[in-house]
């Protein structure tokens, strides 16, 4: 798909540091509207590190994120949340001290176009039984996924980014979350998706980023996945 | 006289109306510290400073302006509220990543400093805040005489005690602040301004002091070192209760008030270290307190 318009989200030369240490060397890439994105690397290579960043979470940074055609690169996490960027963290970040339903109404409505309770519930049947659960963390590590990737739903944010959403979890979870990043790619959400797992990557990605110590170091789009598998296990080390 | 337990009934009903007072205190007072622990990671030692300055905005509104007592619950709380948001913006602020001994010296070291001057200004031999016309008196219960001011002061601590525990437990407000206690970076990356709801949250606690501090008034005197009086004994009440838990604060508030009362009445002896011997017991027995969480 060719698109000349500008991309919803484009990355120039971030570089990050936690402390002293420099993490991010100028990483370069973007997201079009409707794509489904991948980052891919090793553990340790930024993927997570280039997530937090985008989001604020890493204060320390610097380059540019322009997301809509506004730089973000200057704002509190707060305010890029606003903006229109929601996280599902690696960790998933569900609260032990609020229940089920008040992990999934959190994270405020930031702007109209959000899916309802209803339409999560399709996406995520586990949800509706557990509403009554008293403590989020209570739940499996599935459930405890859908609820994290569900509760960003709501809030009307047109990027979505899944930081290794299927991390430890069981084969058919794995393909019911795949299942939910086509849906929801079909309904006009865009997501970023960062991945250890390049099986499952490509049966949702549309392009792949290849992340090495803090850059980019290849992308290709998934027709050419075929093509680069060999590079790619290089890459991973897999 | 009725005796129960070889003890003159009026004592001790008299002892146990004592105990509740008191024990509305410690609840309003350990209640402020707990929410400003569990969101800001300080222990605010400042705290007794804050209820013994209530008492005397509520003294010094009466002086200056005729304000009364029940505006100045209301008044006092806000003022008093707004200095607390103006320190923790000047100074707080900065201590939240550091050891719980920076907050905690600081706190302390705000407290002398608020003390030192009230001494000067006031002396220290304690002000007269008289009651109000409305709540003179007293009922006849039978079994004792209930003067209507404690029963006020009791029945408005459980009041404000209970609106609090619901607002934290079960409202999106309080799931912000619950949520943000434990995770305050990925609550801030959902598009919650947190260092806003912080500032709020210790100016919130520091006026629970005040308001403690302004219904104090009539009973104690306004006197500089009302609040380090109190303050050790609210401090073990925390540990009993367990840091950083709402409803623990509470009930443990209360019913220390009450064990103390009772004290005074079986063992005189022991009523003022009664306290201490449960907190280092519960401390050998349950570390994180009564109602707190391990972790």
């Amino acid at each position: 798909m060719l698109d000349v318009t500008s991309p919803l989200l484009a990355v120039k030369d971030l570089q990050a540091w936690y402390g002293e240490s420099h993490i991010l060397h100028g990483v370069n890439f973007d997201v079009r509207e409707g794509e489904v994105v991948t980052l891919l690397g090793r553990n340790g290579a930024g993927k997570t590190t280039t997530m937090k960043s985008i989001m604020g979470i890493v204060a320390n940074r610097t380059g540019s994120v322009r997301f809509e055609g506004q730089e973000l690169i200057g704002k509190q996490s707060n305010q890029i949340a606003r903006a229109g960027i929601a996280l599902c963290p690696e960790e998933r970040g569900i609260f032990a001290s609020l229940s089920v339903e008040e992990n999934l109404l959190l994270p405020p409505v930031i702007r109209p176009g959000g899916l309802s309770l209803d339409r999560i519930f399709e996406l995520f049947p586990n949800l509706k039984e557990r509403l009554g659960s008293s403590q989020g963390t209570k739940l499996s590590g599935g459930e405890q996924q859908m609820l994290a990737i569900g509760r960003i739903l709501r809030t009307g944010a047109r990027l979505l980014m899944l930081d290794e959403p299927t991390e430890g979890l069981a084969p058919v979870i794995i393909q019911q979350i795949g299942k939910t990043i086509r849906s929801l790619k079909q309904q006009g959400f865009t997501i970023l998706l960062v991945e250890q797992n390049f099986r499952f990557a490509s049966t949702v990605a549309d392009r792949y980023y290849v992340m090495e110590h803090g850059r980019i170091i290849d992308q290709f789009s998934n027709s050419e996945l075929d093509a680069n598998v060999e590079k790619l296990h290089e890459y991973l080390g897999v | 006289m009725v005796e129960i337990f070889g003890i003159p009934s009026g004592a001790l009903f008299g002892q146990l109306l004592i105990g509740l007072i008191n024990g509305s205190f410690y609840a309003l007072l350990s209640l402020g510290l707990a929410v400003i622990f569990g969101m800001l990671n300080i222990i605010n030692f400042a705290h007794g400073a804050q209820y013994m300055l209530g008492a005397v905005m509520a003294f010094l509104l009466l002086q200056w302006t005729g304000i009364g007592y029940w505006w100045a619950l209301i008044v006092a709380p806000l003022i008093v509220g707004a200095i607390g948001i103006v320190i923790e913006r000047a100074f707080l602020q900065w201590l939240y990543k550091l050891d719980h001994l920076y907050g905690l010296l600081l706190t302390f070291g705000l407290a002398l400093i608020v003390e030192g001057i009230s001494r000067n200004f006031l002396g220290s031999a304690g002000l007269p805040y008289a009651l109000p016309d409305s709540l003179r008196g007293g009922q006849n219960l039978g079994f004792m005489f209930l003067p209507n001011y404690r029963a006020w002061v009791i029945v408005a601590s459980l009041t404000v005690c209970f609106a609090t525990w619901f607002v934290i437990e079960r409202t999106r407000l309080g799931a912000y602040l619950r949520a943000a206690t434990e995770n305050p970076t990925l609550v801030r990356a959902f598009g919650i301004n947190v260092p806003v709801m912080i500032t709020l949250t210790y100016g919130f606690g520091v006026a629970l002091a005040a308001f403690a501090g302004v219904m104090a008034a009539p009973i104690y005197n306004v006197s500089p070192q009302m609040g380090s009086e109190l303050i050790i004994v609210v401090f073990a009440v925390v540990v009993i209760g367990g840091m950083g838990s709402i409803l623990g604060a509470i009930i443990t508030g209360f019913s220390l008030g009450v064990v103390e009362g009772l004290t005074k009445v079986f063992f005189p002896e022991a009523s003022n270290t009664v306290i201490f011997v449960i907190m280092a017991i519960v401390l050998l027995v349950r570390p994180a307190g009564l109602f707190g969480r391990r972790t």
